[in-house]
């Protein structure tokens, strides 16, 4: 223990202290507090290789072992379309699902740790954690699906300024939502293993009943309901029809990839569908800043 | 209680706190002055924590009232959250992040000054022994360091009061002492008042006062000396072969109340030294070993509660054992 001497060494040892004051909490210090939360969530993603690869394997496994398997089987119904070009939109949505996804455990995570307290006791308002949660989650996700936009060209997707501001205006609206959804489930459970199972038992269902993998027309009734119901379908489908815009495909083969989706026979449109995932966000942001606030 | 006349910088009235059956905290008062090193003393579970969670806001009492650094806990909660620091029991680091990031955190949290930041930063890491160690990740420190960064974070605002629940637990010993010389530099340093919780007696005497606590209410609340004087007898412990028949032999002939404790026979006399050559001549049950000391504060907290605190954990364990076993049986049924 170097405990004696570094008391000793210590410069400047008369001087008297620097005194620093706590203000009274305003909108500056709030937007300050969320600022930090959202920092941290970088900081510790960058520090994080090994995450940063897993959230990224399973996306690259749909799109190119599953693209490529089903290609063969499909290549009649597709219309000359590749497979892969035509996942690629729900692709693009579910890895930023997986990295918001991860980023909300890490509350999880912050209550078995400790960390959470140190937040929970600073004079700060409960909210403003919570926000800085999910805009840091929304952040660290969409750094991801960067990635993947590059990843265009591979499958006959090529770069375009107005697509790629599309698709990751788009993203950050699904991450930001999808953290949201997970900081409210977070907030609840207090052992990672059980978050991670909910998620599972929510996340695939979410995924698998989207469209992300299929057109969403002509399926059977009841998996049209559920479809509908799938917050992800609204994000994947104007996803889907942003990409279609940009790419050369015979118009029949648009209208069977790119139905697009109805509601009693009504095409909504791209921008009330992006207006749904952002209104879902901010609801369930809203549920967890009020559980947040309940706890103790 | 504030002997100097100045505000006090904790005052608790009647507190208390239910939890569904149980009562943690069965009515505490005291106050603690401003400049005080003011120590909660009791085993396990004896309400220890549960108090200092309601100081810190971070529980809410069942009823009555507490102010720390003039405000009430209850509802002036952010104005107490300005004026405290809290090192708890269980590590609140972020083991990611440098120890000086995690200082940083804490800061823009807690809104100080930009321009304070940096120097205020190296002064708490130095003031720890830390300030060359600020870029690796806490998650690299060893256990010492840990808690001397978290005193460190915990004094990062200069708060009014200091709380540190259990800050040495888990420790060896001769981290506990440093972490102590550490502990006792910084309230010479700054106008603080430290209100700090611990199980381990000799802890208890880095306190100005001490309030001893036994399940969820206070029994004793003086400096360590004083306490220590009004017990006033010295301990006598014996190893005998028959201990029933000795305790009720000191009773009989000396007029002696002795328990059994950890073992042994002990009892509190005046005058322990002159009175053991008596003991052998008078007893009649044979003595394999005698021992005889100054009252401790081990004492002080038998003679308050008639066990030592290292029985009391026992009891509390065997009490949390018995519970278990009743669910699990409760379960299989």
């Amino acid at each position: 223990m170097s405990a004696a001497t570094t008391a000793v060494e210590r410069p400047g040892a008369q001087a008297p202290p620097v005194r620093v004051h706590v203000p009274p909490h305003s909108i500056a210090s709030e937007l300050r507090a969320i600022r930090i939360v959202w920092r941290r969530d970088l900081i510790r993603f960058k520090a994080d290789r090994i995450r940063i690869a897993a959230t990224f394997v399973q996306p690259l496994l749909f799109l190119f072992v599953l693209g490529s398997g089903l290609q063969q089987l499909s290549s009649a119904g597709t219309h000359g379309v590749n497979l892969k070009t035509f996942i690629y939109p729900g692709i693009l949505c579910i890895s930023v699902m997986f990295t918001a996804m991860f980023s909300a455990a890490s509350i999880v995570w912050d209550r078995e740790f400790g960390f959470l307290r140190e937040m929970m006791v600073a004079p700060v308002r409960r909210s403003s954690i919570v926000i800085g949660k999910c805009l840091g989650g929304a952040t660290v996700a969409c750094s991801q699906g960067v990635i993947m936009i590059l990843l265009g060209p591979l499958v006959h997707v090529d770069y375009n300024v107005l697509l790629i501001l599309g698709i990751f205006g788009l993203q950050l609206l699904l991450a930001f939502a999808i953290t949201a959804f997970g900081v409210m489930i977070a907030i609840r459970i207090k052992q990672m293993q059980a978050f991670f199972g909910v998620m599972q038992m929510i996340v695939m269902p979410m995924f698998f009943i989207s469209g992300a993998l299929f057109p969403a027309s002509g399926l059977p009734g009841w998996l049209t309901v559920l479809n509908r119901i799938d917050p992800l379908t609204y994000a994947v489908d104007p996803m889907r029809r942003l990409v279609f815009d940009h790419i050369h495909v015979s118009p029949v083969a648009r209208h069977v990839l790119d139905p697009g989706v109805t509601w009693w026979g009504w095409h909504v449109p791209a921008l009330l569908e992006a207006a749904v995932v952002l209104a879902l966000g901010l609801l369930m942001m809203g549920i967890a800043i009020w559980e947040f606030s309940a706890t103790e | 209680m504030s002997s100097n006349g100045a505000t006090p910088a904790i005052v608790v009235d009647g507190l208390t706190k239910h939890f569904d059956e149980v009562q943690a905290v069965r009515g505490v008062d005291f106050e603690v002055a401003p400049g005080e090193v003011f120590g909660f003393l009791g085993p396990n579970g004896a309400g220890k924590t549960t108090t200092i969670n309601m100081l810190c806001t971070l529980a809410k009492p069942t009823s009555g009232a507490a102010t720390v650094a003039g405000h009430d806990v209850v509802s002036e909660r952010d104005d107490v959250r300005r004026n405290i620091g809290l090192v708890f029991q269980d590590p609140t680091l972020d083991n990611y992040l440098s120890g000086e990031e995690n200082l940083k955190l804490h800061a823009e949290l807690y809104g100080l000054q930009r321009d304070l930041v940096k120097p205020r930063m190296r002064e708490v890491l130095e003031m720890v022994g830390l300030w060359e160690r600020k870029d690796s990740p806490a998650g690299t420190y060893s256990g010492g360091m840990r808690r001397r960064l978290e005193i460190a974070r915990g004094m990062m605002h200069s708060p009014r009061v200091l709380f540190l629940d259990e800050p040495t637990i888990g420790l060896d010993p001769q981290t506990r002492r440093s972490i102590w010389t550490y502990i006792r530099e910084l309230k010479e340093r700054e106008e603080i008042t430290i209100f700090m919780t611990t199980h381990y007696m000799d802890e208890a005497e880095w306190c100005d006062r001490i309030a001893i606590m036994d399940h969820g209410e206070i029994v004793a609340l003086d400096a360590p000396d004083r306490l220590k004087a009004e017990v006033g007898k010295d301990r006598v412990t014996i190893h005998t072969e028959d201990d029933g028949a000795a305790i009720a032999a000191l009773k009989e002939r000396f007029g002696i109340e002795a328990m059994m404790a950890e073992g042994a026979v002990t009892f509190g006399v005046p005058g322990g030294e002159e009175f053991v050559p008596r003991l052998f001549a008078g007893l009649g049950v044979p003595i394999e070993g005698v021992s005889v000391h100054r009252p401790t504060l081990d004492d002080v907290f038998m003679s308050y509660t008639g066990t030592t605190i290292r029985d009391a954990e026992e009891d509390a364990a065997k009490n949390r054992n018995r519970m278990m076993m009743q669910m699990m049986h409760g379960a299989r049924r």
